[in-house]
């Protein structure tokens, strides 16, 4: 195999300079399969992980797996109300978790607030990225004024609670899951812009989106294939973080009584139902759906934290 | 000299970076702050002929504008002054397809093996991209086209499926030039190229180099800080301090025998493996901040020679042998 | 008596890291001595385990990585297997270390005079004033203009060669007998290391300090030191007297790196080069490291070649050596190439 260049004559013993560049790239591990093992070297974050996914198949399969539709008139039975844990009903289904004050099962309720709160939070975090992603990247390909005006603007929204932010609106829109959902965007996407244009303003600076001008290659390919995909190590994890903290916001907007409607009962919704049974001593109806919040939301934060950890040092290496 | 047209001539480029003031220190002045708005004169009035054919070397301290104008050449960025002139034809003046013909064939290797290279592309794609967007090779052919790239600097194209960060340093600048090469250019742009591989290696891109330039009739701007490279490797060089060409001469020329004091300096303190521990009295003083260079000379702080005239008086590029000029005030006193 | 005798002697050091993907040998069978006054460089490629030889002398080795063998004297006195304590007692009064950026020595928010005093406070019980005093010296000594306005500066009020040079300052304060210096002028500019290096020569020859100079640049090498150890994956395979190493290598290595230097080589001809890539330290080659880039390699390369000396102050690690010019096949070095082929 000679190539132009490589006149065999002028090079030293020992080798062809095409010999000289090619020997011993050793095999390597695939990045994925790197990702996997330095991801799973931690077994508290496997454990959330597992978690994370039995209570995300819950909720993708509730209708299917829980023990009654609680939100069936026909199945649920007032006279069932308030059973404590692991009592039987009228007509022998036996309701693990107890029933609520309308004598749902609880068990079937947490499954299908876990669907409801889930999608909520994933739904807002979804749309959240998409407009943090393009403003951030916006700002930070644009620079200048444009830029300073859209970091301005962000600067003041991370200034304000989310929680008063989203209050502020619900206020305003009203009830309902779109309005919850334009509520967490609108509370979250400053997150978003602010960590991609942190990390679009590094990347800029690279001498390979250089070499890409050089080439004279667009600026939209350039902002979209070359820049934007050296951003999604951080976004991956600020969007797994910031996922749990829409849904703890809906959770507490819901048991504000300002998230969403009766009909369409989150774990917030249903913790705050259960509130005013506590003192008297029907514990079951408030705690069981706040364990199923703070399981969901612990596991999201923990596989958040070891995706920072494994992808931020690494990739670049 | 002869009245062949140069490939590339710069005349009189200068490129300035403002540093405009932020919200906050507006805010600050308002209320008595003196922050000021910052120029850096990069690049301060440059002009420069390259033939065809001809490797031209740039050398210079740190921050002496190096990869400014080196970039300005590559059309990385637009000069704030001057003219950058292609096969006789103003680039600025260019529009549409022949803007980007021009822009095409002037590429640039860059110094850092890792940066320069999109981490989260393959090396065909890496290589492939420029010439498919721009249609330069049938969609179809691209594959085959992307083999013989890899192959003219020295790589296997069974790798064109893996990621730069699998690659050493040496093999990562190969796929640099391979993507370079890719569309064609006439003119490269090495700036540092050679400065972040270990010594082994270095020699082997530099072969390559040599290799290139013979197969493919290249031109280069070959920027370094390694003097040893330069006088391998150039015809000509071409020594900036703070923004300003000092000196410009035949490589035998220079380093026979530099004109300007401050060439002389560079080149007697370089460490060279074949001069050793000579009793010398270096340089003396730091080199001065961009952003207030010294008046007149740039150099006088620091010249041993320096007179009154050298701090008021810009001295001017004169030619002091054909093809040989240089920026002091000392040669018209010769005569 | 101490003229003869080598300020530090470091014999057969191994230092290894225990990472998940095995055990890299960084360094591996390391072994020198130092003269007073002497300086040393030390060259080799990214990776060859230079910084780690100096961090094994000053103790500075931190998980996963761990000094395994051999031994480091200094002045007769066994280093290895010292409690923490007592290489903190030695560090900066004995043996001290200058880094590639000085701002590993230099604490930003902190006046130099006050760090430079703390230095020397710490380890003698000197007065205030006197200690301020050496300070002073200390700067002026390294070429600092005016040391005494720039004892009231801070590190980001110094351009990056005068911070080098305070750092310098800072290794010297307590006048130690050896200093490591890694790549401490590589980031500079040519005028600023040329400055540093033709300092850093009177004061090795001013003081009787010994000097150990990291680098891959062997040009500096060339202009600064006495005497050059060049290290290839983990071992050293070639040392000697600066002159005779640079104008005579015998191990392919060290000729291949002299050869592939510009100067060496005539204008515009192609240069010599070492094939191929330094290997990685957790697959090394059995036998000698270098063989899968050696144009020298046969059968007997499959055993690793020891350390050999020659009466002149040289030692290299090959079966296949370069002869010097002039010296017979049948040389004392030639020895190991033949009794093992
Ligand atoms: N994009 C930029 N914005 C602002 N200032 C810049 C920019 N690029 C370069 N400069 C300034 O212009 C001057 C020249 O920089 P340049 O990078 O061209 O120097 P150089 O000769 O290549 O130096 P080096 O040898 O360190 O690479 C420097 O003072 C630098 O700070
Ligand atoms: N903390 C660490 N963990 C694992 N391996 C390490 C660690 N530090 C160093 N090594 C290994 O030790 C080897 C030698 O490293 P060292 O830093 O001494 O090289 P060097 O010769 O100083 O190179 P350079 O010229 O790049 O500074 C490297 O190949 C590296 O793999
Ligand atoms: S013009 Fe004056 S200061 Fe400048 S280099 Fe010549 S003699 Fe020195
Ligand atoms: S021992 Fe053999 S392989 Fe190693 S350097 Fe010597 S000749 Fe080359
Ligand atoms: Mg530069
Ligand atoms: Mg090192």
């Amino acid at each position: 195999m000679t190539t132009p260049n490589t006149q065999p004559g002028a090079t030293p013993p020992g080798g062809s300079a095409l010999a000289a560049a090619m020997p011993a790239v050793p095999p390597v591990e695939s990045p994925l399969r790197r990702f996997l093992s330095d991801f799973s070297a931690s077994w508290l974050a496997l454990l959330a992980t597992l978690m994370l996914a039995v209570i995300i198949l819950i909720a993708l399969f509730a209708p299917w797996i829980s023990p009654q539709d609680p939100y069936d008139l026909a199945v649920v039975s007032i006279f069932d109300a308030r059973l404590p844990p692991g009592s039987t009903s009228m007509d022998g289904t036996t309701f693990w978790l107890g029933t609520d004050g309308a004598g749902r099962d609880l068990l079937s309720a947490i499954f299908y607030g876990l669907r409801i709160s889930l999608s909520v939070g994933v739904m807002s975090g979804i749309i959240a990225i998409i407009v943090g992603m393009s403003v951030g990247l916006a700002a930070a390909y644009a620079g200048g004024r444009t830029e300073t005006l859209i970091m301005r603007v962000v600067d003041l929204q991370l200034s304000l609670p989310a929680v008063l932010i989203a209050l502020i609106l619900l206020a305003i829109l009203g009830k309902g899951v779109d309005k919850i959902i334009i509520a967490l965007v609108i509370a979250q996407w400053a997150y978003y812009a602010r960590t991609v244009r942190a990390s679009a303003l590094v990347e800029r600076r690279r001498e390979y989106v250089e070499a890409a001008a050089c080439l004279g290659l667009g600026h939209a390919r350039i902002v979209f294939r070359h820049i934007l995909p050296n951003c999604v190590a951080p976004l991956i994890v600020v969007g797994t973080v910031q996922t749990a903290h829409a849904i703890a916001l809906e959770a507490t907007l819901s048991f504000l009584g300002v998230g969403l409607p009766l009909t369409e009962p989150s774990l917030g919704l249903l913790i705050s139902n259960g509130f005013e049974y506590m003192l008297s001593g029907k514990y079951w109806i408030a705690v069981f759906p706040g364990v199923a919040l703070l399981l969901t939301i612990v596991s999201i934060n923990i596989v958040g934290d070891q995706l920072r950890d494994v992808l931020n040092p690494r990739l670049q290496k | 000299m002869s009245g062949e047209q140069p490939l590339l001539r710069l005349e009189g480029v200068s490129k300035r970076f403002t540093k405009h003031l932020d919200a906050a220190e507006k805010l600050v002045n308002l209320v008595g702050g003196r922050r000021r708005e910052e120029v850096v004169h990069a690049v301060d009035d440059v002009s420069l002929d390259v033939r065809e054919g001809e490797v031209v070397g740039l050398v210079g301290e740190s921050g002496c504008g190096k990869s400014t104008l080196g970039r300005v050449v590559a059309g990385v960025h637009q000069p704030s002054d001057g003219k950058v002139i292609w096969r006789g034809k103003d680039v600025s003046g260019l529009t549409g397809a022949a803007r980007r013909d021009a822009l095409l064939k002037i590429q640039m290797i860059f110094q850092d093996p890792m940066s320069s290279l999109n981490p989260r592309m393959r090396v065909a794609d890496i290589i492939g991209e420029a010439p498919r967007v721009h249609g330069l090779v049938p969609a179809a052919d691209i594959p085959a086209y992307v083999d013989e790239m890899l192959q003219r600097v020295g790589l296997d194209p069974a790798y064109k499926t893996r990621y730069p960060h699998q690659f050493s340093g040496g093999q990562r600048q190969r796929i640099g030039i391979a993507r370079a090469l890719a569309v064609k250019p006439d003119f490269l742009v090495c700036d540092e190229s050679i400065a972040a591989l270990d010594v082994s290696i270095q020699a082997q891109v530099l072969n390559l180099f040599m290799d290139l330039r013979t197969d493919l009739g290249l031109t280069y701007l070959f920027i370094s800080h390694d003097l040893g490279v330069v006088e391998h490797l150039s015809d000509r060089v071409v020594i900036m301090y703070l923004g300003r060409v000092v000196e410009s001469a035949p490589t035998e020329a220079l380093f026979g025998g530099p004109n300007h004091p401050y060439a002389r300096a560079l080149l007697d303190e370089v460490p060279r493996i074949d001069r050793r521990k000579r009793a010398f009295q270096p340089v003396k003083g730091e080199i001065p901040s961009p952003l207030s260079p010294p008046s007149g000379c740039h150099f006088h702080p620091r010249c041993p020679h320096a007179t009154a005239r050298c701090r008021e008086e810009v001295p001017r590029l004169r030619e002091i042998a054909p093809g040989w000029t240089s920026a002091c005030h000392l040669n018209d006193e010769r005569g | 008596m101490s003229q003869t005798s080598p300020v530090l002697q470091v014999e057969d050091l191994q230092t290894h890291f225990f990472t998940r993907a095995g055990v890299a040998r960084a360094v591996d069978g390391v072994s020198f001595s130092l003269g007073r006054g002497e300086v040393m460089g030390l060259v080799g490629e990214s990776g060859s385990g230079k910084t780690v030889t100096g961090f094994s002398l000053l103790g500075l080795v931190d998980p996963p990585g761990r000094i395994v063998g051999g031994s480091i004297r200094l002045g007769g006195e066994e280093l290895i297997g010292r409690s923490e304590r007592d290489w903190q007692a030695l560090r900066g009064t004995r043996i001290a270390m200058i880094f590639q950026d000085p701002m590993m020595t230099l604490n930003p928010v902190l006046r130099i005079d006050t760090q430079m005093i703390e230095a020397i406070r710490a380890h003698a019980p000197v007065s205030e004033a006197d200690a301020r005093e050496r300070a002073r010296a200390a700067l002026a000594r390294v070429g600092i203009p005016s040391p005494d306005e720039r004892l009231a500066a801070y590190p980001h009020q110094f351009s990056g060669g005068m911070r080098q040079r305070v750092a310098i300052a800072i290794a010297l304060l307590n006048e130690p007998d050896v200093i490591v210096a890694d790549e401490p002028t590589t980031a500079l500019d040519v005028t600023i290391q040329a400055q540093i290096l033709y300092e850093v020569r009177k004061l090795c020859a001013e003081t009787g300090m010994a000097m150990i100079w990291i680098t891959h640049d062997l040009a500096v090498v060339g202009g600064l030191a006495d005497k050059v150890a060049v290290m290839y994956a983990g071992r050293i395979v070639e040392e000697g007297p600066v002159d005779a190493v640079l104008d005579g290598p015998l191990h392919p290595y060290t000729h291949g790196l002299v050869g592939s230097v510009p100067s060496q080589n005539q204008r515009g001809q192609k240069l010599t080069q070492i094939p191929g890539m330094a290997p990685s330290l957790l697959s090394l080659p059995p036998g000698c490291s270098f063989a899968p880039r050696c144009a020298r390699a046969d059968g007997a390369c499959a055993v690793m070649p020891d350390l050999v000396g020659s009466g002149d102050g040289r030692a290299m690690r090959c079966h296949h050596p370069h002869l010097p010019p002039g010296e017979a096949a049948g040389g004392a070095i030639g020895e190991t190439g033949r009794a093992r082929a």
